[in-house]
């Protein structure tokens, strides 16, 4: 074991340093000009998209420079790099990998810019886990397909422009992961409607979308026809190393701390009661165990091994971390717990009970738990299927 | 950047595993740990001449110079097949002549210990059943420039088969006023016997000292100064368990997992359900967790010391809950034939309740770990 870096990636650590030294203002003076900025300076230095093939404008990084990348940044609570953030994290890399060069050309500068949002169509009402059912209809007319069906939870997709969808092209396949087809939809296709749904927070972000005789042009089809599993599954199980989840988990447990010393049990701060003190010292256990997990795992692509299975064992740590958290915030704060924002008794104006109410977009999105506990079970242990 | 194990500790892990396989499986680690001694002294010296006992000892005193982390990968191993022996006693005891012994002292007792010709032991804990400084109660009379020792030692590791004791007694009234004794179990006044436990594979017993007489050359380090280095070898120790703890898990892990693959109930495995399935992969993800923490804590201890009590204490916690329920979880998930003496789950849960407080609970970890971090 051995932690020390390369004389070239200190270099690179002492350059990012620097950047961030010059460039990012404590969070408190970060203005609304400052985030603009903020992007247009990253993008230079071709830190968004950092991880791509210089050729499509990305930085070209290896896996350590990503890492130490992420790592700065991370500790100095810098905005994220680049806003369009489905498409940096699953639609550019499969347009990477399985598209077309005049399909690079068109949408990866655009994602590297933040010029328009995506969303991601593969949800349906009646597939959600058993997502190799989905059922959303695309038949081959000419030079275009036509696509029938709905799909459901699709975050972001009221002001995105554009989506990548999961169709069913072939109805009689072999297995249901066949005849599954990857398209790339403009949002203001003739016969698309969107219906946001308010979620238990009263935020509306996910949305049900509809498509109605909507004509695709082939040439927006991402791989070949039936290949759709393999180029959006790849592009999901991407990065994993975790260190962008573990800081802010860990600004979650500071925030936490600090609100156990400002909230009382029996007249005394929270923070002396010794369930809270275990409470608070098992969080930051668990979080460190993510940390630690996930430099193992960077060890492991370090070596050239790809990661599979084994990152479900970090989502299900944070899933438990994102509730747990958010549920001791409202606990800590006593018959306060339950009022929200506007309410005076409610600490640092109703945070934490939004904190409280938004695990879902963390422990659901993305695959359940029960879903990551199969995975492991029967990729790993080698159980039987269920 | 590597946080992964070298060639070197990968043949270690190598032959470390073939030893234990060759002679070691489950159905002779039960006829050892049933024996008298707890041990076989016949492998206790093959294992010395395999550079086990000496792992940590420096080269210039007969070991293999090794760290932490290379113990880990030992330990890990042990773990797996529950192997009953004085291996991580002795390796205690050789951490605290490190820590706190002159050279003259180390050069006494460290080959004898490297070699396996002495078995040693930290016996800290006492009736009190306290790991900070105030639980260290013993009381050491000055007599000319020696110590003369009258007391219990309670919760000693291998008490029974330990020839060499350390011994840390107390020189005043502040909590921190502690000397370390080197105590060899031939000494007059001493007498030391094991405890029947649960776990047969690891023995805890009870040092008596009747007027132990300790010469100036057998107090390691300076009294009332010795705080620091007994904490670091506690810290040491502590990993240790936490390793091993680490392979015992695995073990259990994998004993219930073969059984849910082949047990067959309502015409299918069992493991097929996910009430047997998924508490085998939580089993998994913990297993996983405190491993990370623990390779990091033994990371630490060897080269960044600073840190090393934080992560060895949430290693410990989180080894010592979770392994607690693994043990529980695996005589359920197999039936009654769990229950069975014949069958080996039971092995690894009591093995789960000798892990659990050995030099801390999670409890204990979870305060230090608050502390720590200034809470
Ligand atoms: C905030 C949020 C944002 C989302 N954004 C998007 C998006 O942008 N695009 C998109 O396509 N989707 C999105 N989703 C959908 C998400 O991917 C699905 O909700 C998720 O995959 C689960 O599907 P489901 O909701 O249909 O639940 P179901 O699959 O019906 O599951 C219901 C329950 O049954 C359990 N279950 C299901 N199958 C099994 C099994 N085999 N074994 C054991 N338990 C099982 C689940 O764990 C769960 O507890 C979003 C969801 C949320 C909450």
């Amino acid at each position: 074991m051995d932690f020390t870096l390369t004389p070239e990636e200190q270099a690179f650590r002492d350059e990012v340093r620097a950047f961030l030294d010059e460039n990012l203002p404590p969070e408190a003076e970060r203005t609304p000009e400052f985030y603009g900025t903020w992007q247009k300076r990253v993008r230079e230095k071709r830190w968004v998209g950092f991880s791509w093939p210089r050729d499509v404008g990305g930085g070209g990084a290896s896996i350590m420079q990503q890492a130490i990348l992420k790592e700065e940044m991370a500790k100095r609570k810098a905005p994220p790099l680049g806003t369009c953030f489905m498409g940096l994290a699953w639609v550019g890399p499969a347009i990477i990998e399985y598209g077309t060069e005049e399909q690079k050309r068109r949408f990866i500068p655009d994602i590297l810019d933040g010029a328009y949002h995506w969303c991601t169509g593969y949800s349906e009402p009646d597939y959600g886990s058993d997502l190799a059912s989905l059922q959303c209809k695309a038949v081959r007319e000419g030079d275009a397909y036509v696509v029938n069906g709905q799909k459901i939870w699709t975050s972001i997709a009221v002001w995105s422009k554009w989506i990548i969808l999961l169709v069913r092209t072939s109805t009689n396949p072999r297995d249901k992961h066949d005849g599954i087809t990857c398209l790339l939809v403009p949002m203001d296709s003739e016969g698309i409607t969107v219906r946001p749904i308010k979620n238990m927070s009263g935020g509306a972000l996910f949305a049900e979308v509809f498509f109605d005789d909507v004509r695709v042009p082939v040439e927006n089809r991402l791989g070949a026809e039936g290949q759709g599993w393999k180029v959006t599954i790849s592009a999901l199980a991407h990065e994993r190393s975790s260190i962008a989840e573990v800081a802010s988990l860990m600004r979650h447990l500071e925030g936490l701390v600090a609100l156990a010393r400002e909230c009382t049990r029996n007249g005394r701060p929270a923070l002396h009661d010794p369930s809270v003190r275990r409470r608070l010292a098992r969080l930051e256990t668990r979080i460190e165990a993510m940390r630690t997990n996930g430099l193992r795992y960077l060890t492991k692509q370090l070596k050239g091994e790809p990661l599979s299975s084994e990152t479900s064992v970090n989502k299900l740590q944070r899933a438990a971390l994102e509730i747990e958290i958010g549920d001791m915030a409202v606990e800590l704060q006593g018959h306060a717990g339950p009022l929200t924002r506007g309410a005076s008794p409610a600490k640092a104006d109703g945070h934490w009970q939004h904190v409280a109410l938004a695990w879902p977009e963390v422990v659901i999105g993305g695959g359940t738990p029960n879903i990551q506990r199969n995975i492991i079970a029967e990729r790993i242990l080698g159980l039987p299927k269920d | 950047m590597n946080f992964g194990f070298t060639e070197e500790q990968d043949v270690l892990r190598a032959e470390v595993r073939k030893f234990l396989d060759e002679n070691a499986p489950l159905d002779e680690v039960r006829k050892i740990s049933e024996s008298a001694a707890g041990h076989s002294p016949e492998q206790w010296r093959r294992i010395a001449e395999l550079g086990w006992t000496g792992l940590i000892v420096p080269e210039c005193h007969g070991g293999a110079g090794l760290g932490a982390v290379d113990l880990v990968v030992l330990l890990e191993e042990t773990g797996r097949t529950l192997y009953p022996s004085p291996l991580l006693s002795t390796t205690t005891a050789a951490a605290a002549l490190l820590a706190a012994g002159s050279d003259a002292q180390r050069a006494r007792w460290l080959p004898a210990l490297a070699e396996g010709a002495e078995i040693g032991t930290l016996a800290f804990l006492e009736a009190a059943d306290r790991l900070d400084a105030a639980g260290v109660e013993l009381a050491g009379e000055r007599e000319a420039d020696a110590y003369v020792l009258r007391g219990e030692k309670c919760f000693v590791p291998d008490a029974g088969a330990a020839t060499l004791f350390i011994v840390p007694f107390r020189t005043g009234p502040a909590p921190e006023d502690l000397a370390l004794a080197v105590v060899p179990r031939g000494a007059e006044g001493v007498a030391a016997e094991d405890f029947p436990g649960m776990d047969l594979t690891k023995r805890i017993g009870r040092l008596t000292l009747d007027g132990v007489r300790v010469p100036a050359d057998a107090i390691l380090g300076r009294p009332g100064r010795v705080w620091p280095a007994l904490a670091r070898t506690l810290d040491f120790a502590t990993a240790a368990v936490t390793a091993e703890a680490i392979g015992a898990a695995e073990g259990a892990l994998a004993l219930t997992t073969e059984y849910a693959r082949n047990r067959i109930q309502f015409g299918s495995p069992i493991g097929r359900y996910q009430a047997v399935k998924h508490p085998l992969a939580e089993m998994y993800v913990d297993i996983e967790s405190w491993k990370s923490l623990c390779y990091y804590a033994a990371w630490a201890l060897d080269e960044s010391p600073d840190e090393a009590p934080r992560y060895v204490s949430m290693a410990k916690a989180y080894a010592s809950e979770a392994f607690a329920r693994i043990g529980i979880d695996v005589i359920q998930l197999h039936g009654a034939v769990g229950y069975t003496w014949e069958f080996d789950a039971h092995l690894y849960l009591k093995r789960s309740k000798w892990v659990r407080p050995m030099y801390g609970d999670a409890d204990y970890h979870y305060d230090r770990v608050a502390a720590l971090g200034g809470l």
